[in-house]
């Protein structure tokens, strides 16, 4: 069977699979459509949840990143990993025992404010949109790297499934697809990562294989080796970073703390049934995140190496097979600067934006370009980063269905991502502002149409910045995490661990952090000359993907000195913050 | 992170002991990812285990199977301080 035809038959049997268990698991109450019933096993959810949080982003495109950024890369591995603690031990376990359905529903509550729950909805929304339109990107990019289809025609086809299953199942058709999906990504994932660890290392895992010497009889360590041949190149050492240390950490910060307030990650803790399980249910997420995110840096190292040695001053004529391959689909191209027929790979870009191929080939068979050339480097070679992941199996000579395989794991990575992003966007419209805000009478039936209602709206409106992206799509995923950790992360922790905080605090904290968040991203990223956005214009050197932090350290301060000024939160909402902190009683707790 | 009122009885009791143990690990936390994945990772890095400098592999490698065990750790040993003060769900 010809590699298209297995592709197209992987990718069929999957979305088969995530439609059938949507009709077996489909939705029949609001406590189902939101939190799956609140019955989900703790090691079910943990999976669940590692395929929510991994999206086409950390399948498809964090192994080029760390590959091209070396050391600088830490920041993905540790910021999105490093979060889970802070879910486990300081947010997860106390809303499960709050235990209504929505991160605006608590801080709704625990600040007795309509507006605090606005705030929160409005960053709700904010953070979950500028996340699927990247989702609904990456299954058109899947689809039109593998299956060759139009990528809006992707994008339709992957809008249409995550429609059955969402709108059908809500959160409990979705937990259980998400379930299938992990296992689809995370075996198509380790599989070639396997492979290529043993080709280049002779042992077959990767996480060792990383520290271990080359197969080549060299006897150095593959770190060694990928240091020497890069600074041979004319680049840093891969061990050493290029961003400054408190960049380093302003970022990796902003990270972890903007995933413990990422309310789809946040939302999935809802559905287990105990508070002690919300805990244990983060470690197993934490456990299936690691498998993929401790490989990543390994096929990282791996590529890289095998990138430098098979294209670097490889005459065009030899390249290896993948190259050509890839060259057809734009993530990789040759301009021969010196007109010596050999591919040269230097510091600095080869020419100017991405490919535009003339549609004529040179004399060598070498696709030409119509892009201005970079004269003052030698680099001939643009890469696209995304191609570390995506090459793997021809790198490592594995057969078809192994393509097949990653092009279903990068496909189940991004659907599953969308989807649990869909659930929350529906519910805040149906249940945070309909039901709790606008029509506090509507009936159990009405608020479950409302909640399908607002999902297929939802669906449509992710599809369409999908086919269309705004140019701020990829320069704003920034904003994500830095709102999340600037907003919605200190209401939520301080209603938890301090009495005393109260609706004008809490309020003016969150507008405090989002606004400046926001300015800071905003500015950089939008308004001001690209060249502009360097570290000497920075605040204190911190980056705009960083600032988050700054942002969420004003939301304290400003949330605290308001606090101390304003009348202390009433007695009740004394009992509450008490009786979420003990874990006995979750179990009725979802019956308000 | 502080309570200006303190709790009375067991359920008082109960959360001082978890927030002792909050504050124990959440250290271990930011010493293993900040301290020696970033802060401290030159002077690290001086180390090798295998082929990894140590501050390199504590970036990319080591603060994430630490993460897992404080989960892991935290979750057992809350289950003890619950059952202790007789308030486990």
């Amino acid at each position: 069977m010809s590699t298209q035809a297995l592709i197209y038959l992987f990718v069929g049997i999957s979305f088969a699979l995530y439609i059938g268990i949507a009709i077996w698991t489909r939705a029949g109450s609001t406590k189902e459509f939101y939190v799956a019933g609140g019955g989900v096993n703790p090691i079910v959810n943990g999976m669940a949840t590692a395929a929510d949080w991994m999206s086409a982003a950390s399948f498809i495109s964090m192994a080029g990143l760390i590959a091209f950024m070396g050391y600088d890369g830490s920041v993905y591995l540790m910021g999105w990993t490093g979060g889970y603690v802070m879910l486990a031990l300081l947010l997860a376990p106390y809303l499960r025992k709050f235990g209504q359905f929505t991160v605006p529903d608590f801080i709704g509550t625990r600040y007795y404010s309509k507006l605090a729950r606005t705030v929160a909805v409005i960053c709700l929304i904010f953070i979950s949109f500028t996340y699927i339109a990247g989702q609904m990107r990456g299954v058109g990019i899947v689809f039109s790297r593998f299956l060759d289809v139009d990528v809006t025609l992707g994008v339709i086809i992957g809008m249409a499934i995550v429609f059955v299953y969402a709108v059908l199942g809500g959160m409990k058709g979705i937990t259980y697809t998400q379930v299938a999906q992990y296992c689809v990504l995370i075996f198509a994932y380790l599989v070639p990562a396997i492979f290529i660890s043993l080709l280049i290392t002779g042992n077959p895992i990767p996480q060792l294989g990383l520290g271990s010497e080359v197969n080549d009889g060299s006897g150095m360590y593959v770190l060694q080796k990928l240091d020497e041949s890069l600074q041979m190149m004319g680049f840093g050492a891969y061990t050493d970073g290029s961003k400054s240390m408190i960049d380093v950490f302003c970022i990796t910060a902003a990270l972890m703390i903007g995933t413990a307030g990422l309310p789809h990650v946040i939302v999935r803790f809802f559905t287990v049934p105990k508070a002690s399980d919300a805990r244990k249910s983060a470690g197993w997420a934490l456990i299936f995140i690691a498998l993929l995110y401790t490989t990543a840096p390994a096929v990282a190292a791996f590529a890289r190496i095998n990138f430098n040695e098979t294209v670097n001053n490889t005459a065009y004529t030899e390249a290896p097979a993948w190259f050509t391959n890839w060259e057809r689909n734009k993530l990789i191209a040759w301009v021969d600067k010196n007109d010596d027929g050999v591919m040269q790979v230097a510091k600095g870009d080869a020419f100017a934006g991405a490919p535009e191929f003339t549609g004529e080939t040179g004399p060598l068979g070498q696709q030409l370009l119509s892009n201005e050339v970079v004269a003052d480097n030698a680099n001939e070679v643009y890469v696209d980063k995304d191609i570390m992941v995506l090459a793997n199996p021809e790198i490592a000579n594995l057969p078809g269905w192994v393509i097949a395989l990653v092009a279903a794991g990068g496909l189940a990575a991004a659907l599953s991502t969308a989807a649990g992003l869909l659930l929350v966007i529906s519910t805040a419209v149906s249940h945070d502002l309909l039901k709790s805000t606008f029509k506090p009478d509507i009936s159990e039936k009405s608020e479950l149409l409302a909640a399908r209602a607002a999902a297929t709206a939802a669906i449509f409106v992710a599809g369409w910045l999908g086919i269309y992206p705004p140019g701020w799509v990829a320069q704003v995923v920034a904003f994500a995490f830095g709102l999340a950790a600037a907003s919605l992360f200190p209401a939520i922790f301080m209603g938890i661990f301090s009495k005393r905080m109260n609706r004008e605090g809490a309020i003016a904290g969150m507008i405090v952090g989002l606004v400046f968040t926001f300015g800071y991203i905003f500015y950089f990223k939008l308004v001001a000359d690209p060249a502009f956005n360097v570290a000497d214009n920075w605040l204190f050197g911190i980056s705009p993907e960083g600032i988050g932090v700054v942002g969420m350290i004003l939301n304290f301060i400003v949330a605290i000195v308001v606090a101390k000024m304003t009348a202390p939160p009433p007695v009740e909402i004394d009992h509450l913050v008490e009786s979420i902190r003990v874990p006995r009683g979750a179990g009725e707790a979802h019956a308000h | 992170m502080s309570d200006e009122n303190p709790n009375t009885g067991s359920a008082g009791a109960y959360w001082k002991e978890n927030i002792r143990l909050l504050i124990t690990l959440m250290v271990i936390w930011f010493v293993v990812s900040f301290g020696a994945g970033i802060l401290f990772r030159d002077f690290l890095d001086q180390f090798m285990i295998g082929g990894f400098p140590l501050g390199f592999w504590f970036a990319q490698q080591g603060s994430i199977y630490v993460f897992i065990a404080l989960i892991f750790y935290y979750t057992a040993k809350m289950k003890a301080i619950e059952r202790k003060y007789d308030l486990d769900d």
